[in-house]
């Protein structure tokens, strides 16, 4: 057996708490073996990873790549190449693109434009036609070709017949349901948390209720259906708590957060800051330190929640801003943020963006051990860089920490036991 | 763009604030409405016509009634009063028509205009938008004329010399009553007149600061 060997890296494994230096063998496309090499294996390649830490490459829950019919904002291939750079090995793209994923042409279309960058696109297929919400989409064929999950894509199913329906259409064939808890009739219109920022600043509010009215209806359609169930980009402290509660009553439910929401309130919003409008709103600094407790925890997932945006995007009054962060590339470094930020240790942190969103999409990627892919991350702890938009291989410049400095940076991308990114020296 | 001076009113909260940011350094914006924000001028003329007629603002109580939710001009008029420290704002109006935690801002919250008027030295009544009903604020201009909408026998409940005041233009028979809107305690009219005053006074002001730095 003839393979590539990672030498003398920290090797973190947040599925099985391994954290040491070890050398890492790979062929085929898997990993091999930790520490020792297996018996008749010869190394074809090897890869110096003495001073850096290696761990499963990281799975994306929620981008948008805007293609097809967004290319002013991104492509596919702009994308996909920013998500290797940052770490990225699996990357979710929701269905609202124009044309919606809710035919195997556009899944097609899709795999086939990320080829290039070497990293696996996961596709979500839609859960009603055009996201429309009317009629169940053919999700049998979704998933034939390619399509890990189903999804409303940020676009809330009103009518609940047809949700109930859908949960139990996508059932049918274990396909996991990707909902954004949003109540369309007390959020539309509104840009911000609904409070005392709000209030002052006269901007119309996205009450709380939006999305734990929202959550409440959706969870007892999962009570009703027994349909495993992840809800992406929660917001509040309160919508947190439902899930938690849902989780112990032994309901089939996941969540996840959006990595800026980890960061950011309301308060940020003074003097009409348009770059920090995204939906659902940042909330106070209880919900955010709510969100940090279920992060550490464990009862969320982190996503980037990645939607790059042309310049001029951002560039007006709140009102006419498009909601919404590039995050692709600085998702790690956040990660390890919040390690210094003692949120929570550095196996939990890289459990939220590896094992932890592998686990929902039923993955066998996420972990770092015989048998599985060599999908795999390899970055430099103590690197520091400035965010700019230089510095963003994103197409979409529209990040909300710019001129932050940021520690810890992606060194090596393997996919498959193939490099599919390296940092310039 | 060679111009000196933008005066912008918008639909849009943070409208002015945003054309602030991106104009050469020494042109002058000026707020004249962005959305629910605020109506700096407004409230300028507003204040002018309290000194006018009550003179210190330190003892003053001042009722602000109506549509607070939407309205950039009670905003202003809450942060005026405060700075010039007036004893007690109040803001009186449904539920459905006070944004949350307008307390914050420094104003006390009624829904009663009987308990709100007591002893009130200036009333600052609000324009009604007619499109609140269909947003399910409010059931009907009638309903709100009964609770909230400013006539005499409402007036009576204020200090005997408190003064009527209203940002025009007025709707009569939804939130005031003809006979309190031109009636001896009203100085709507004044504000009108005031309004022309100090919107010269802020242009001259702003032109003249443009100048030194210049």
């Amino acid at each position: 057996m003839s393979g590539l060997i990672i030498r003398g890296g920290r090797v973190l494994d947040p599925a099985s708490g391994f954290d040491a230096v070890a050398d890492v063998f790979i062929a085929d496309g898997r990993i091999q073996a930790l520490g020792e090499p297996p018996a008749g294996f010869t190394a074809a390649h090897e890869l110096d990873a003495r001073g850096l830490c290696v761990s499963p490459g990281l799975i994306d829950l929620a981008a948008r790549l805007r293609e097809p019919g967004l290319t002013h904002k991104a492509d596919i291939a702009s994308e996909t190449r920013a998500a290797a750079a940052g770490g990225i090995t699996t990357l979710c793209c929701l269905p609202d693109t124009q044309p919606v994923v809710d035919t195997p042409s556009v899944v097609e279309h899709m795999l086939r434009r990320a080829e290039t960058s070497g990293i696996r696109l996961a596709p979500l297929g839609a859960l009603t036609k055009g996201l429309e919400g009317q009629l169940l989409a053919a999700m049998a064929a979704l998933k034939d070709a390619g399509c890990v999950a189903v999804s409303d894509g940020g676009r809330p199913v009103a009518n609940t017949r047809v949700l109930r329906r859908a949960l139990e259409y996508a059932q049918t064939f274990d396909l996991p349901v990707l909902l954004t808890p949003r109540d369309p009739a007390l959020s539309d219109g509104g840009l911000m948390h609904e409070g005392g920022v709000a209030t002052r600043m006269g901007v119309a509010g996205i009450p709380q209720a939006a999305e734990t009215a929202a959550l409440g209806r959706d969870l007892a359609l999962v009570e009703q259906t027994g349909a495993r169930t992840h809800f992406g980009r929660l917001s509040s402290g309160r919508g947190v708590e439902l899930i938690r509660r849902a989780q112990r009553d032994g309901l089939p439910v996941s969540a996840d957060i959006a990595i800026h929401q980890l960061f950011f309130t309301e308060q940020d919003l003074w003097g009409f800051e348009a770059m920090f409008r995204v939906e659902p709103p940042f909330r106070s600094f209880t919900d955010r330190d709510a969100l940090r407790r279920a992060v550490a925890e464990g009862a969320v997932a982190i996503c980037s929640d990645h939607q790059p945006h042309q310049p001029d995007a951002k560039h007006a009054p709140l009102a006419g801003a498009e909601p919404g962060l590039s995050g692709l590339d600085t998702l790690l470094a956040l990660v390890l943020r919040l390690v210094d930020e003692e949120v929570l240790p550095l196996l939990d942190a890289l459990a939220r963006v590896t094992v932890d969103p592998a686990r929902i999409l039923g993955l066998e990627s996420g972990v770092l051990a015989p048998g599985r892919p060599a999908d795999l991350c390899i970055f430099d702890p103590d690197a520091v860089w400035r965010v700019t938009p230089e510095t963003l291989h994103s197409r979409g410049k529209n990040s909300a920490f710019l001129g932050w400095e940021l520690t810890g940076r992606t060194v090596h991308t393997l996919v498959g036991g193939r490099l599919v990114y390296s940092r310039e020296p | 763009m060679q111009c000196d001076m933008f005066v912008v009113r918008h639909r849009d909260s943070g409208a002015a604030h945003f054309i602030a940011r991106h104009v050469r350094p020494g042109v002058s914006v000026i707020n004249a409405g962005d959305g629910r924000h605020a109506h700096p001028t407004q409230a300028m003329l507003d204040m002018f016509t309290i000194r006018q007629h009550k003179g210190d603002f330190a003892p003053l109580v001042v009722a602000i009634i109506g549509d607070i939710l939407h309205s950039r001009v009670a905003r202003s008029q809450i942060h005026a009063l405060n700075a010039l420290g007036v004893a007690e704002v109040r803001v009186i109006g449904p539920r459905t028509l006070l944004p949350r935690d307008i307390d914050d801002l420094g104003a006390r919250v009624f829904y009663d205009m009987r308990s709100g008027l007591r002893d009130v030295d200036v009333v600052c009544m609000l324009r009604l938008q007619r499109e609140r009903m269909e947003g399910a604020l409010l059931p009907s201009e009638a309903e709100f004329f009964r609770r909230y909408g400013l006539t005499e026998d409402k007036l009576a409940l204020a200090k005997p010399d408190a003064i009527v005041m209203h940002p025009g233009p007025i709707n009569r028979g939804v939130e005031i009553d003809s006979a309190v809107a031109d009636g001896p305690r009203s100085v709507i009219l004044p504000q009108v007149t005031n309004g022309i005053a100090v919107r010269m006074a802020v242009m001259s002001l702003a032109m003249q600061a443009t100048g030194e730095a210049a």
